[in-house]
């Protein structure tokens, strides 16, 4: 067998063995990521979707987040506008957590209605997108500061 | 000053359109004049530029919050350092930055090439003006950093607190000075497909370019990681954001074109796959600022959606379309030198290097871009997270890492028997020596056993390259080993550069099969409460907590919690992590409050405290703490990193010459320099 020949056997070995661990990994770490709109159609339509691992990204709605620092608990609502569920945390928060941001947490729909979330993720406009200060005559914006936070 | 600037961006997107017209021209025609004007255009670009820069810059340390990107990203009270780096801190900024920078390399390019390479140059400088102008209608047209607000704030908005720390002064423009400098590979590779000049002329002009690119990314990803450990608290450094991974998958194309190109130099072969590296590297470089910034991948730290996304998008397509297109045109014309003659040979090993570099940049980008896929293939969106990218690089990884100690050590053209029986005895002999020793302490999971057997087998191997080279200059000059060792190294800068490189490699490795061992909990103490925990090792660490404290300090507020730290019942010392409330300049509170954590960094382990709050404005703390193994171990492989990709820039040396070159293509084969 020629030199090349062997490569290319060589090389389709790897590319098959690379391919198959990339389909069977999503198998077994993707997650569907929704809206909450989309989770509660999903959850409508099939309760099996209660208790599946999803990311959700949502909006929290301003006012609703309670700390309990004591036991590291934080409690909040997430909305799309349409739908809008109550979300329990445990642990830390990224600092840019905060009433009105963008969040993606990570975690389950309970058959009660609330989502466990294990990752909370701030999102933002931007770390780097900023709004023009307030002034008399602008209104006031949300501030703007995000990074990966787990 | 700064409507200077603004007229300066202006202007320069006319020198632009003028440059990349008639670069092209001349290269055509072969007319000098032209030559020369277009070479002229961009040490005028560069010029406008500088004036804009200076305009930008003027505006942000005299204050005028009438123009708005200083409003968005300064205050008054903002320390100067920082000030500076809101130049490029802000997107508008950035990419005046990433203009000026490429004028910057496109000027040293035509300067130090002048009378060489007579039928590229002229392509080269319409090339690079054309991705200048790029960037200059980009910022006229969508994102003027000079644009100014209907009235004027009495203060700025401030910086995100986030990006008030020194990584991240160095890291955005190492980043950018990393994927800027692709453009000048990029332009000569460009060039030789459109002249046709298609001999290894091009790659001699760019040698030095692709390392240093190469070690400007470099750089640049680990001040990143750097600067996620220690400013974001979530006691990582890699989370394969979006952002990290499309900094990563040129720096991958890079790495691939660095070992690729040796095979051309020493074999021919490898031709086109040497164009398609350079072009991907540039397109990817390109790619990644499309998906952070226009929206499409939405990811925790990405840029806010704007149109400046989908400049670079259309930009993207273009510069692929153009690039391939040329090479798909010169196709028949660059025919391999040499046929792979054996499977086992230094040309197999460098091809399966090159083949497993690209398709980790694949299935990140595969992984990056999943979401859009499956949206567009099953209309659901699904994401893959970090445990997909685990669980699919960490072979592919350890696969480049056996590639690492066998490519350099193997014979060309076909290894014998006896060739392979001297250069790797030693090195496998460490490699299961590492692994048995490992298994018999039972320290760490399979894939960490690997990664250190494959650790110790590529360290081998170069302490190997270096003793025997030494020891041969030692016999045959007669030198003392260490000037012996000096002139070695300062001879064949290149190759034992390289081994450097590798050796910073294997660092980053150990420290990445580190990572499962880290431990991370969380504390609820009152003042004089201890919380304990055990590191991988067996050692205890007790933290026994001091107590909390506020006090304003510059532009910020500061609750500080203390912690006096103990191993094994002797006293390290104590670790303070804050929470940093920022002020503006009349004392009002900007920004969510920002976490600053403690670090405690040695070879063996880092401890990282983190202050996550205080129990209803009590003195009882809440501390999340991280026992990181191995940590520095990223820190200090990226200096040897950035050593060994130094000694191999380092100006001098013995490369092979043009000369040289061409006599060992027509011969096909040269025999390994110093072996």
């Amino acid at each position: 067998m020629k030199a090349r020949t062997k490569f290319i056997i060589g090389g389709v070995l790897i590319l098959g063995s690379v391919g198959y661990l990339m389909g069977s990994s999503i198998k077994d770490t993707g997650e569907y990521y929704l809206t909450p709109t989309q989770l509660a159609t999903r959850v409508a339509a099939d309760h099996s979707f209660y208790n599946v691992g999803v990311r959700m990204g949502a909006r929290v709605v301003k006012g609703s987040i309670t700390r309990d620092v004591a036991t590291q608990t934080i409690t909040f609502r997430a909305t799309d506008g349409a739908h809008t569920f109550p979300v329990v945390y445990h642990g830390l928060a990224p600092d840019t957590f905060t009433d009105g941001v963008d969040v993606v947490v990570e975690g389950r729909l309970m058959p009660d209605g609330t989502f466990r979330a294990t990752t909370l993720l701030a999102k933002c406009a931007s770390r780097y997108e900023a709004v023009p200060p307030p002034s008399s005559a602008a209104p006031a914006h949300p501030a703007p500061a995000s990074g990966p936070a787990t | 000053m700064t409507d200077l600037g603004n007229i300066a961006l202006w202007i320069a997107l006319l020198i632009g359109l003028w440059g990349s017209v008639i670069g092209f021209v001349a290269g055509r025609t072969g007319r000098a004049d032209l030559g020369r004007s277009a070479e002229r255009a961009m040490y005028v670009l560069w010029g406008l530029l500088v004036i804009a820069a200076a305009g930008l810059l003027h505006a942000l340390l005299t204050h005028d919050f009438n123009v708005e990107f200083v409003a968005a990203y300064t205050s008054r009270n903002l320390p100067v350092f920082y000030t500076w780096s809101a130049f490029y801190a802000g997107q508008d900024g950035s990419l005046l930055f990433w203009a000026l920078v490429t004028s910057t390399f496109g000027s040293i390019a035509l300067l130090v090439n002048r009378g060489k390479y007579k039928e590229l140059t002229p392509y080269v400088a319409s090339t690079v003006a054309i991705v200048i102008t790029f960037f200059v209608a980009t910022m006229v047209f969508a994102a003027n950093p000079f644009h100014r607000l209907g009235y004027t704030p009495v203060d700025g908005r401030g910086m995100n607190p986030q990006l008030q720390n020194p990584g991240m002064v160095f890291h955005p423009p190492m980043l950018y000075l990393g994927y800027t400098s692709i453009s000048i590979p990029f332009a000569f590779a460009v060039a030789a497909l459109l002249s046709g000049k298609l001999d290894t002329g091009w790659l001699h002009a760019i040698r030095k370019w692709t390392l240093l690119s190469w070690l400007f990314l470099s750089c640049g990803i680990i001040l990143g990681m750097w600067w996620a450990y220690v400013e974001l608290g979530w006691g990582g450094y890699w989370a394969w954001d979006p952002v990290e991974n499309a900094s990563f998958m040129p720096w991958l194309a890079m790495t691939a074109f660095l070992h690729s190109v040796m095979i051309q130099e020493k074999r021919g072969m490898l031709k086109r796959w040497n164009f398609a590296l350079v072009i991907l590297a540039f397109v990817l470089s390109i790619f990644g600022t499309f998906l952070t910034r226009s929206g499409v991948i939405s990811s925790v730290h990405a840029f806010s959606e704007s149109p400046v996304g989908w400049y670079f998008g259309i930009f993207v397509i273009l510069a692929a379309v153009f690039g391939f297109g040329l090479l798909a045109w010169r196709w028949p014309l660059l025919q391999a030198e040499a046929k792979l003659e054996s499977m086992v040979s230094r040309e197999s090993a460098f091809l399966y290097n090159n083949m497993i570099l690209l398709v980790i940049a694949f299935t990140i980008l595969f992984g990056t871009t999943f979401p859009v896929l499956s949206e567009a293939v099953r209309g659901t969106k699904v994401t893959v997270g970090p445990p997909w990218f685990n669980l699919v690089e960490v072979p592919l990884g350890l696969l480049l890492l056996l590639l690492t100690g066998i490519g350099p050590l193997i014979a060309w053209r076909r290894a014998s028997a006896a060739n392979l029986r001297r250069q790797f005895r030693w090195p496998v002999v460490a490699m299961l020596g590492t692994a048995a020793a490992l298994l018999l302490v039972r320290m760490g999971d399979g894939w960490s056993i690997a990664a250190y057997a494959l650790a110790a087998f590529v360290v081998a191997t170069v302490l190997q390259e270096f003793v025997r080279g030494t020891g041969a200059r030692h016999r045959l000059h007669g030198e003392a080993y260490p000037l012996a060792f000096v002139r070695l190294v300062g001879r064949n800068r290149r190759r034992y550069g390289g081994y450097v490189v590798h050796l910073g490699i294997v660092m980053l490795f150990a420290a990445f099969a580190g990572l499962p061992f880290k431990e991370t909990q969380e504390f609820t103490l009152k003042p004089g409460q201890t919380a304990e925990m055990k590191d991988p090792y067996g050692a205890t660490f007790r933290f026994t907590h001091q107590g909390v404290s506020q006090y304003q300090v510059l532009n910020r507020w500061v609750t500080a919690a203390t912690v006096d730290v103990t191993k094994n019942g002797k006293y390290l010392g104590t670790m303070r992590s804050e929470k940093r409330q920022y002020l503006d300049s009349v004392n009002r509170p900007t920004f969510e409050p920002a976490t600053e954590v403690a670090i405690r960094s040695t070879p063996a382990e880092d401890l990282y405290v983190v202050f996550a709050g205080s129990v209803q404005g009590t003195e009882e703390a809440v501390y999340k703490i991280v026992i990181n193994p191995l940590v520095w171990w990223v820190w200090y492989g990226g200096m040897v990193l950035a050593l060994g990709g130094l000694i191999t820039l380092w100006p001098g040396g013995q490369g092979p010459t043009p000369a040289s070159l061409r006599r060992a293509e027509s011969a096909g084969y040269v025999a390994r320099v110093g072996a």
